[in-house]
């Protein structure tokens, strides 16, 4: 860890992006099931996601109904649960990460996980195994109040979805909850399927702008290297998920690594 | 619906409920609906709603999502609870109408809860008629495998498919697989208005066994000469187990929420009737020979 990203960790989410878009126009934030394949897998993918200069990563937690999620991300769930990854394990493997890595660590996941773990308890062990932040899929945020303040009061980064169907007003009220960067859905649906930037993305993205100062994150659909140089000018950061798992699935570690440096390459 | 009116229609149906729900499928299938098989999770209700939430996550411009009941998001337990109000109201008129008093109990199975919800609407503000709901009790509480959520607390506080009730979890939120012989009811999760009716302690919340269900079916048919569902018959196995406690001028209703037609290869299995089995063999011999000579 240098010691500038380590000055970072101190500053909070929002500071650390701005510092790394300072040097760059876009950042790139990527993604792993936790547990799937497995977690030797899951370290490989995040060492080659630090070689490549990956700036943020998302960790998931598996759960049983994930709404959200495309058929990859799906299977990815479901065969984690059956080889039994349970809460210590995920909570483990993001410590060892955050030891290990210079790149900040976010959770994401569904609301019953963090409901039954309860909102303070969650925050606490989030925090102390160094993650900065959280995503929660299927949380409004009428119902997000008592997770979001625990989270403030921990230093954690509660991050919001703003999406193309949300009115202005309803863009206005989620940024008056976010914190470090807002997620913004770049279409429609589940994650996984290709989005074309072409359409209305740019204008969803003025929408979110005109909610919002803090930096946006475009997710859903970002698949390509054409598509992360799409995202520049755009956003502040481009999300890579299921095309991750799709390389790995595809070309194993080797084809994981040169997909990672291909993305990479197109946020300098 | 959809038929009618000249709509387009995509179903989405766990693929396990596609199998032993054929009736089912075949019926939406000449109404012109598209039955899609859902492969994922426990291939049941939930991973259905599942499916069909992402679905009109994308398609919502042009799409209307119809669940079938009490659950999911708001306002939607709410409105499937309005749309069904007219069992409870036709009921009401009818039972007073027949007999001149209320029912002493109503009894409805509850899966998500659409056919409860619906005839217990009506009587919410009648004190004197004790409202009971059944469960799937599947091959029993204490084996895990049923869908008794509510019946004897086993189902746990929980937050999914957009909705806050008791599910049936484990101590880390994933949800367990249900068990029962009647899909409708092989659910993991209960209507949140019926959750809060429990907690109230206005409706009461018990269950039936397969075992038991199948018998109550045998038994309404010969002595009722009705076919009711799988599911419905859930509702008979505690109103025939309580009847005789009842005194013989009171009156217990009980929601027939559906016909068994549906459930005849499921029924005949568990009956083991093997005229019916015989009949299935040579129809099915008979369309082997039709493809052997064209």
């Amino acid at each position: 860890m240098t010691l500038e990203t380590a000055s970072n960790t101190r500053q909070g989410l929002e500071a650390y992006i701005r510092g790394q878009r300072s040097r760059k126009p876009l950042l790139l934030m990527t993604h792993a099931v936790v547990g799937y394949p497995s977690f030797e897998a899951n370290w490989e993918m995040l060492l080659a996601m630090e070689n490549a200069g990956v700036d943020l990563v998302e960790l998931q937690l598996p759960f049983s109904e994930p709404i959200a999620d495309g058929p990859w991300f799906v299977k990815a769930n479901q065969e984690a649960i059956l080889a039994g990854v349970h809460w210590d394990d995920y909570f483990d493997l993001v410590e060892r990460a955050a030891k290990a890595f210079s790149f900040p660590i976010l959770f994401m996941g569904y609301y019953n996980s963090v409901f039954r773990m309860g909102a303070r308890r969650f925050c606490e062990r989030l925090s102390s195994a160094g993650a900065r932040g959280f995503i929660i899929a299927d949380l409004p945020p009428e119902e997000a109040r008592e997770v979001n303040s625990s989270a403030l009061e921990r230093g954690l980064d509660p991050i919001l979805i703003m999406s193309p169907n949300n009115s202005p007003r309803r863009l206005s009220e989620i940024a008056r909850q976010a914190s470090g960067f807002v997620y913004c859905v770049a279409r429609k649906g589940v994650t996984g399927k290709r989005t074309d930037l072409s359409q209305g993305v740019a204008a969803f993205l003025s929408r979110c702008r005109a909610a919002t100062n803090l930096p946006l994150a475009l997710g859903f659909g970002i698949k390509t290297q054409e598509d992360v140089r799409g995202a520049r000018g755009l956003a502040d950061i481009a999300i890579v998920g299921t095309a991750c798992l799709e390389a790995w699935e595809r070309g194993g570690s080797k084809g994981y690594r040169e997909f990672l440096h291909g993305l990479a390459k197109e946020t300098h | 619906m959809a038929a009618r009116l000249g709509l387009e229609c995509t179903i989405y149906m766990g693929e396990e409920d596609v199998a032993r729900q054929r009736p089912n499928v075949f019926w939406m299938e000449q109404l012109g609906a598209n039955v899609i098989p859902v492969l994922d999770g426990t291939r049941t209700l939930k991973d259905a709603i599942n499916a069909c939430l992402r679905d009109w996550v994308e398609s919502m411009t042009d799409t209307h999502y119809v669940l079938g009941t009490v659950c999911g998001p708001h306002p939607f337990p709410q409105m499937v609870m309005y749309f069904q109000s007219i069992i409870g109201q036709e009921a009401r008129a009818q039972i007073l109408q027949t007999t001149g008093k209320l029912p002493r109990r109503v009894y409805a199975c509850v899966g998500g809860g659409s056919n409860a919800s619906g005839i217990f609407s009506d009587f919410l503000d009648d004190p004197g008629v004790e409202l009971v709901g059944v469960e799937a009790g599947g091959l029993g509480l204490e084996t895990g495998k049923h869908a008794a959520r509510l019946a004897e607390g086993k189902g746990h506080p929980g937050v999914a498919q957009g909705y806050k009730t008791f599910f049936l979890q484990d101590g880390e939120g994933l949800m367990n697989d249900t068990h029962s012989v009647a899909a409708g009811l092989d659910y993991i999760g209960v209507g949140p208005i019926l959750a809060y009716l429990k907690e109230a302690g206005r409706v009461r919340f018990e269950a039936a066994t397969d075992r038991e269900v199948v018998e109550a079916l045998r038994r309404v048919i010969r002595s009722e000469g009705l076919v009711p569902a799988l599911e419905s018959s859930h509702a008979f196995v505690t109103a025939l187990k309580e009847a005789p406690q009842l005194s013989r001028d009171e009156v217990v209703l009980v929601n027939q929420s559906g016909r068994g037609d549906k459930d005849i290869f499921t029924v005949a299995d568990a009956l083991g009737d093997e005229r019916w089995k015989d009949f299935l063999r040579r129809k099915v011999s008979l369309y082997d020979q039709e493809e052997a000579s064209p």
